[in-house]
């Protein structure tokens, strides 16, 4: 089987401004992955699929990863002029000052695909795409006109990452209910207190329910201290 | 309701892609009237709480659409919480019927993340524990099937009589006759001794008599025949394109088989054959789980002739304090059902960062539709029940 080096370049020369990248991976089982740009995904899936060589036509595997935004603290050495007083006289001079700088790296979300042949029986090559942030550009091309499989696990992904898949035929929430809103496997997601709440016109009734209760109660007690007071509850 | 045209992907959203594989639009006879049905969630042959919206016109289906997502529990998150060991009791519940297949493909993708490697005996354990829960599981997979069918119960209890035995089998090495909890990242928790063995080579001789009893009973049966043949038929090229793994991928002749593909384990030392269908109906579907039993017991007596003495445990595993280095990795093994594979993310902490199961009978559900339309409501229980489903891993 072809290298991911071989393959990048097969790409490239394949699509024209595919601009893939090398994504390595520095665990032993060393899965080096490809990182596709959106724009070109489906045209760089197509290829994946029908090239003769690389035959790769099953997907085995499509899933959702969180990265949150990262705070890199850095220290950076700066020159700068500094106006110093030497010996009487006033000079400029240059300085290197160490400094700490802060800045918040963009978290993404990213969507990870195993490819396999079943033909040629190689594999896996690991193909990835990232959305440009995790709150409102969320939108990645579907692959599932290229792959079928990828129907279920792309809804999956969307339900519970919030990723959306364009051009996927029927983009619906695969595992969570179609009223729910929020994505449960983000890494900063929240459950709620009650997940079974919801508006109803029992809440009236309810609240009806309770003062009507504790008036009885009350009545009740009132009742039980005249007779039994030691059998009150 | 009325439906002015064929609804087709009534479901889907306007403008979605062309050209893509999609199944095909039926369009109504006679006056185009449609009766929906909720099959589900507690309808007795979906094996648990699955729900198919039908719409049909008259007994034929013109659309299906699974709903999911009644057991689901996020186990993908827990595992974002809890410590890479912590997973493997969890890995049980996804396939309850295959615990240690479950366990064995966790264990692959961990041991791929970390490079451990596994002394000669624990793989062999594994191989016997692997085929011993195919046959269980191809047993009851046509149990279940035959009893959609309307034979309740005789060839169920068949193979729930052997299930027995393997389980009781599984409780002796175990302690747990479905929760196993059994492998571990560079081995097996504990050793299998020299009566555990022989009990199981005493089962394993059984076997054959046992599947040579339930092909009697079962494959020139007049009435599985017809209504297995030809029916909920699956086209090769589909069938690769969706994703689909296991015996229903080589019930429609595609020869794929991880054992062989992957060389895991120690299945390189093992002569077995891979059975393939020919039509990719329910009828291959059920000879080929029959001869994958009889391969794997193949496995089994020569898995049980050869296990070396030694180790169980690579001595150099970690076990406390376990924190792969960054990276990852996807391992899969061919479980019962299919490819069951484990993706993992480590940041190089005690817990993974992003922890997938690829499940099989989620995926091999893509096609469900596909193989249902045209056909006949009452087939739609058993072209269902030939998929070989558990819930508890479609939900997860």
């Amino acid at each position: 089987m072809k290298t991911v080096e071989e393959i990048k370049a097969a790409i490239v020369a394949a699509v024209p401004g595919a601009g893939v990248e090398i994504v390595p991976n520095p665990s032993p089982s060393s899965q080096h992955s490809l990182l596709l740009k959106p724009e070109h995904a489906v045209a760089v899936a197509y290829f994946l699929r029908d090239e003769a060589e690389l035959a790769l036509d099953f997907l085995s595997n499509v899933t959702g990863v969180d990265w949150l935004d990262k705070e890199v603290v850095e220290k950076v050495k700066v020159t700068k002029p500094v106006t110093k007083t030497v010996d009487g006289v006033e000079q400029t001079v240059e300085e290197t000052v160490e400094e700490t700088r802060k800045h918040v790296e963009p978290g993404y979300l990213e969507a990870v695909y195993h490819l396999y042949s079943m033909r040629k029986k190689h594999g896996p090559v690991v193909i990835r795409m990232r959305t440009a942030n995790r709150t409102d550009k969320v939108e990645l091309p579907s692959l599932t006109p290229v792959w079928r499989s990828a129907e279920f696990q792309e809804r999956e992904v969307f339900d519970l990452y919030g990723i959306v898949f364009k051009g996927h035929p029927d983009l619906r929430r695969l595992l969570m209910w179609p009223e729910f809103t929020d994505y449960p496997m983000r890494k900063d997601y929240v459950e709620p207190d009650d997940f079974e709440y919801e508006p109803t016109a029992h809440d009236k009734v309810l609240e009806r329910a309770k003062t009507h209760q504790q008036q009885g109660s009350e009545s009740r007690d009132q009742g039980s201290e005249k007779t039994h007071a030691g059998e009150a509850r | 309701m009325k439906p002015q045209t064929a609804p087709g992907f009534a479901m889907g959203q306007a403008g979605a892609a062309e050209g893509w594989n999609r199944p095909p639009v039926i369009v109504p006879e006679g006056d185009g009237e449609l009766l929906e049905v909720s099959m589900g969630p507690h309808h007795p042959s979906t094996h648990g709480v699955f729900r198919m919206d039908v719409a049909l016109d008259g007994e034929r289906v013109v659309r299906l659409k699974p709903v999911f997502g009644y057991l689901h529990r996020n186990h993908e998150q827990i595992a974002e919480t809890a410590s890479y060991l912590a997973m493997m009791p969890y890995t049980d519940r996804l396939d309850y019927f295959c615990s240690l297949s479950n366990n064995w493909a966790y264990a692959v993708a961990v041991e791929k993340l970390v490079g451990q490697a596994v002394p000669e005996r624990a793989e062999y354990i594994r191989v016997i524990l692997a085929e011993l829960t195919r046959v269980q599981n191809h047993a009851s997979a046509i149990g279940f099937l035959i009893q959609e069918m309307g034979a309740s119960g005789t060839p169920l209890m068949y193979a729930f009589r052997e299930r027995e035995k393997i389980l009781d089998l599984f409780e002796g090495l175990t302690g747990s006759r479905m929760m196993c909890n059994y492998m571990r990242f560079g081995g097996c928790r504990v050793d299998v001794s020299a009566a555990w063995l022989d009990a199981t080579r005493k089962v394993v001789a059984g076997l054959p008599g046992f599947v040579d009893e339930y092909e009697a009973l079962l494959t020139g049966n007049e009435i599985l025949m017809a209504r297995c043949q030809g029916v909920g038929v699956l086209k090769p090229d589909l069938a690769v394109n969706a994703g689909i793994t296991g015996p229903m991928l080589r019930a429609s002749g595609v020869n794929y088989d991880i054992r062989r593909v992957d060389h895991y384990g120690i299945y390189d030392r093992f002569k077995f054959r891979v059975p393939l269908g020919d039509h990719g109906d329910i009828y291959d579907r059920y000879m080929v789980r029959v001869l994958e039993m009889r391969e794997s017991i193949g496995i089994l007596e020569q898995a049980l002739k050869d296990i070396p003495a030694g180790p169980v445990m690579d001595p150099k595993a970690k076990i406390r304090g376990f924190k792969p280095k960054p990276g990852e990795a996807y391992g899969r093994i061919e479980a019962p059902k299919g490819e069951l594979g484990f993706y993992l993310i480590s940041t190089g902490a005690a817990e993974p960062y992003r922890y997938r199961v690829r499940p099989p009978s989620l995926i091999n559900l893509t096609v469900l539709e596909d193989m249902c339309l045209g056909q006949n409501v009452a087939d739609v229980v058993l072209i269902f029940g030939s998929v070989d489903i558990v819930l508890g891993e479609v939900d997860r």
